[in-house]
């Protein structure tokens, strides 16, 4: 019971950084219908970017707030990298828009090579450890055996940010004339742009959004883990692509939901089985879903049109 | 991508200059400068450098502000080309038109009818040339390796062919049989004895075995569906391969695979040696050549094969397969089948370069089929223009060659200084090359699909009416 | 009364929903051998949701679709697995949005038509590959039989272009010649003569005719050109709200006073338009 509870929260805070990736894929896919291979390295750049705006802030700017610091790194790092997401959709998928259709997968390939090795080469390939930024816990409850079930600050921190910046990003997509756009585009982009929508504004506002996301995504991995490396862009990528599909593609609600499932999944996992085998796990997952259930958990179902 | 192409590119794509420009050639330069200056901070300017156990930031701004002004440059110079360009041709930029629908096919992606033959000869030859050139059997290793390097690239690209290029199952986890082929013959070999000729028909099976397995639950799927779940296929068998140490030794992989043998007889230095028996010196040159046409005939067996099934009812009904789903199945087409066999044959020909893969190295490890493999044997298919022999072959030899000849750029070292090494750049620019040749031509280098049957002309067919497939 | 006494596809109560729609309701009718049978109803009556039934894309939740061979055999088509209707049910058919190998030429996509016998003559393959066995023979009949198919439609010139370049009309013939290919006893086609000029409808008419005299095939057609409708049918269906609401020759069915409220609404103004149309 101890080690349960204590694995749901854990599960929850993982599962909050994959659904954060997941809407990246999510929404692109939905509106251009391609898989963004890319999104996971742009996830571990943005961690890159997270971790050296810290290491400013912290060591040559000498804030000693870390809530401050923090504040200030997501601030940065969510404009820094989308204006990746914005260059990367630019010039590697908007001029194969519309054409043969396997090419911007091969081009979003090519990216998240790029991307990791550019990562690698300017920042070497070591593990880049922090030291802790957030230590401070909450025991929630102590059994007589000794066993601990705690919330850490930087697991309701992650958690906290995750619903903010969710409930934000929710009222854009819905309330919007941005988010009516992007609607629009996602059930026929030939009619939308008929109608006077800016198509390629609101595909670059789409890889900008998910960007951005993804950028909060890696700050929290940064500020949960500690330590980030270049390679650490495709293994969380593909979890939270299996959350978005999981959840139903195109649907952000099933994002968000899809990487909560992920991460509780993959916690118990390691757990309670083996955790040799967590990244099998998440695989066997993604090929399941997409195999007996492909629309996922709140996505609609596709008919197959004769 | 399903919806039809919008052609609502931005203003500097549409429009392109009749004259050149400079005030406005200069002032989009220096926004991309200003932009990839943007994309530098902080991940160019600061470099994150360890000490200890502490992590401390070196800046590098002077790098930043090379890449800039190199960027600012780059970008003028090619306004001034594609305005030149424009003004002697008067033709509509690149991007207003990316797939002209009955345009004749430009000199390039027609195969010259002397390619073939010429490229053969090459191949054939290639040992015997480069012992020419370089004067002798050692000094020749490096170059005969590369060849065998391209060769297994070239046979893996033909393999995969079969599933991306003519049943159009677009496949991201082909190395996984790749792996099957070479574990097969590493374990076969090492815990039974058996010797290579015997494996590599079995690795073959093996691999076969397992394309129909992956195959058959992924039959239903279409398009970047299918590419996801082969490539989490891929991971799985990787990362089994990694965590059961008991059958493979983990990631420590199985070292001492037999060497190759001359059709039983070995490549050593004793009396029943292959260079005693032929009465050579003894040179070990001499089993790398023999690997080299072995890899030569197992590759020309792929494309043999290949060509033949094209004209069969199989392959037909894979290339019908690929353009309408569909109709196949409304012509009684057991679609079902049709695609597990493409998985089969393509998964076997994988298996045979996996066990050519073992004999060669001697060592096999997880590490050498990761994802990263998968997308550049995919790349070389979809570069090569997809279901073309030839183009595969040419793509091969750009892709595994290009990245190659980065380690002979010593010269580069004068310009950066001592602690350049080209070779780590490699993949960046692997990476920025694969964006590149899609942008540049999405549809491969020769996409143009030769008819596997004719009544009265051969007629080539425009790679704008082929399909690629819905899976 | 041909329809009744000997039917090549008899459907009883076929019931398709999708969902909480129903497409189709208890739908019963015949079709008889040798007859060309029209299926007509307004858009949106499920005319092409019956086709889908009756070829296998779609499984019938309720209901009954059986052909019947002139040995006597006979196939419930809805429990053949979807390629086999085509290779054991013999039935083929054409889609309202052509589906051609676009780029395959032209004599290739008849080839793919005859694709299981040439599969059996290629020994699944095996002998195919090392190139004994009859493939070769089996080859050259099948290329006779396209060419004989494309003679018939007058596409001769064009085997070997690509299916894609041809024009429209061009390819509605081409997919009735692929489908002819498969030697079926039932065609079906789905409006096989929209977006045809009326010389293309004549000439259509006359293939269809054609196909049914010297093959014998019957030919199970959908159509809103009502021209060929009541020119070359011999039986018309007409389906409104996936139910039928007449069964009978062209001229029962013409004068029918429910066909024509369901097909024009109620209102007189269309009604009157489209009596002059049928010849009412």
């Amino acid at each position: 019971m101890d080690i349960f509870l204590q694995q749901l929260i854990n599960g929850l805070t993982l599962g909050s950084i994959y659904g954060l990736i997941a809407i990246g894929y999510t929404m692109v896919f939905g509106i251009i219908g391609m898989v963004n291979f890319a999104h996971g390295d742009v996830f571990m750049l943005s961690a890159f970017i997270a971790l050296i705006f810290f290491l400013i802030l912290t060591t040559w700017l000498g804030i000693s707030s870390i809530v401050l610091a923090l504040l200030i790194v997501l601030v940065l790092s969510m404009i820094l990298t989308s204006l990746w997401g914005w260059a990367i959709e630019r010039i590697a998928y908007r001029p194969l828009r519309g054409s043969f259709r396997l090419a911007p997968l091969i081009s979003a390939i090519g990216v998240s090579i790029f991307l990791s090795n550019f990562v690698q080469v300017a920042q070497g390939a070591r593990n880049k450890p922090t030291a802790p930024m957030v230590r401070d816990v909450i025991v929630l409850y102590q059994s007589e055996a000794g066993y601990t079930v705690a919330l850490s600050y930087k697991q309701i921190i992650i958690m906290l940010t995750t619903a903010v910046l969710l409930t934000i990003f929710w009222y854009l997509v819905q309330k919007t004339s941005l988010g009516r756009a992007q609607r629009a585009c996602e059930q026929d982009r030939k009619m939308a742009s008929l109608l006077g929508i800016d198509v390629d504004k609101t595909i670059s506002l789409t890889f900008v959004i998910g960007a951005a996301l993804a950028s909060v995504a890696g700050t929290m991995y940064l500020l949960y883990y500690g330590v980030v490396s270049f390679a650490d862009g495709f293994v969380p990528g593909v979890k939270a692509f299996t959350a978005a599909v999981l959840g139903g593609i195109g649907s952000l609600p099933g994002a968000v939901l899809g990487g909560l499932i992920i991460g509780l999944i993959e916690t118990f996992w390691s757990a309670y089985f083996s955790i040799e085998y967590k990244d099998v796990a998440a695989f066997s997952i993604l090929a399941i879903v997409l195999i007996f259930m492909p629309s996922g958990i709140l996505g609609r179902p596709e008919v197959e049109k004769v | 991508m399903n919806a039809p192409s919008i052609t609502t590119t931005s203003s500097q794509d549409t429009a392109v200059p009749s004259r050149f420009n400079l005030g406005a050639a200069l002032k989009d330069s220096a926004i991309t400068a200003l932009i990839t200056l943007g994309l530098s901070i902080p991940i160019l300017s600061y470099k994150t450098e360890q000490n200890g156990s502490d992590l401390f930031l070196r800046s590098r701004w002077e790098l930043v502000a090379v890449i800039c002004v190199g960027v600012f440059v780059l970008r003028l110079l090619m306004h001034a080309f594609l305005a030149t360009r424009a003004a002697r041709q008067a033709v509509p930029g690149p991007h207003q038109a990316t797939e002209p629908v009955h345009a004749e096919p430009s000199a390039f992606q027609h195969v010259s009818k002397f390619a073939i033959p010429m490229f053969l000869g090459v191949a054939l030859a290639f040992p015997a040339i480069i012992y020419l050139i370089q004067g002798s059997l050692n000094e020749s290793r490096y170059w005969v390796d590369l060849g065998i390097l391209i060769l297994t690239y070239v046979m893996l690209g033909w393999g995969l062919n079969i599933v991306v290029g003519l049943a159009g199952l677009l496949d991201l986890g082909y190395v996984a049989f790749y792996a099957v082929g070479a574990y097969s013959y590493a374990l076969l070999s090492t815990t039974f004895g058996l010797s290579f000729w015997i494996c590599l028909p079995l690795a073959g099976i093996l691999a076969s075995f397992w394309g129909m397995i992956l195959g058959f639950p992924v039959l239903r799927l279409r398009g970047d569906y299918l590419a996801i779940v082969t490539l989490a296929f891929g991971e799985i068998i990787r990362l089994v391969l990694i965590n059961w140490v008991d059958l493979t030794n983990g990631g420590a992989g199985i070292s001492s695979i037999p060497r190759v043998t001359f059709f039983g007889v070995p490549f050593t230095s004793g009396d029943d040696g292959f260079a005693a028996l032929f009465g050579f010196d003894f040179n070990n040159m001499h089993r790398i050549i023999f690997l080299y046409y072995l890899i030569l005939v197992l590759a020309l067996v792929t494309n043999f094969v290949t060509m033949r099934l094209r004209k069969l009812p199989v392959g037909r009904a894979w290339e019908a397969l690929r353009e309408d789903e569909i109709a196949c199945r409304s012509l009684g087409i057991n679609t079902t089948n049709t695609k597990l066999t493409a998985f089969a044959i393509g998964a076997m020909f994988g298996g045979f370069a996996g066990s050519f893969f073992a004999v060669r190295q001697g060592f096999v490890s997880p590490e050498s089929f990761n994802f990263l493999e998968s997308a550049i044997i995919l790349a070389i298919v979809v570069l090569g223009g997809m279901g073309s022999q030839i183009g595969v072959a040419i793509a091969a030899i750009v892709l595994v060659a290009g990245p190659e000849m980065l380690r002979n750029l010593t010269f580069l070292k004068a310009v950066f200084g001592e602690s350049f090494d080209p070779n780590e750049y490699r993949l960046l620019l692997f990476g920025a090359g694969m964006v590149a040749m899609m942008v540049w031509r999405p549809r491969g280098l020769i996409s143009e699909r030769e008819p596997s049957v004719v009544l009265k002309e051969r007629k080539a067919i425009s790679g704008s009416l082929v399909k690629e497939g819905h899976g | 009364m041909r329809w009744q006494q000997d039917p090549v596809l008899d459907v009883q109560h076929l019931t398709m929903r999708f969902g909480g729609l129903v497409a189709i309701n208890d739908l019963s009718f015949k079709a008889g051998r040798g007859d060309i049978t029209a299926l007509i109803g307004p858009n949106g009556a499920g005319k092409t949701t019956v086709f889908n039934c009756i070829t296998g894309f779609y499984k019938p939740t309720e209901g009954m679709v059986a052909l019947k061979k002139t040995d006597g055999t006979q196939f419930f088509l809805e429990r053949l697995p979807g390629h086999h209707i085509n290779w054991k049910g013999k039935v083929a058919r054409t889609f309202q949005n052509i589906r051609m190998f676009s780029g395959m030429t032209v004599l290739e996509n008849l080839l793919v038509a005859q694709h299981n016998s040439l599969m059996i003559a290629s020994g699944f393959t095996f002998l195919g590959v090392l190139g004994v066995g009859g493939y070769r023979a089996a080859e050259k009949k099948a290329i006779e039989r396209a060419k004989y198919w494309l003679e018939k439609t007058r596409l001769i010139d064009r085997a070997d272009d690509p299916a894609g370049d041809l024009p429209y009309g061009d390819q509605r013939r081409l997919e009735i010649a692929r489908a002819m290919c498969t030697d079926p006893v039932l065609l079906c086609l789905d409006e096989p003569a929209a977006g045809l000029n009326p010389r293309e409808s004549l000439e259509l008419n006359e293939l269809l005719l054609s196909i049914r005299k010297d093959h014998g095939t019957s030919i199970l057609l959908i159509e809103h050109d009502m021209s060929v409708v009541m020119q070359i049918s011999d039986h018309v269906v007409v389906l409104d709200y996936g139910t039928k609401i007449s069964d009978g020759t062209p001229s029962e069915v013409r004068n029918d006073p429910r066909v024509i409220a369901a097909y024009l609404g109620v209102d007189d103004e269309e009604v009157a338009k489209v009596e002059a149309e049928i010849g009412a």
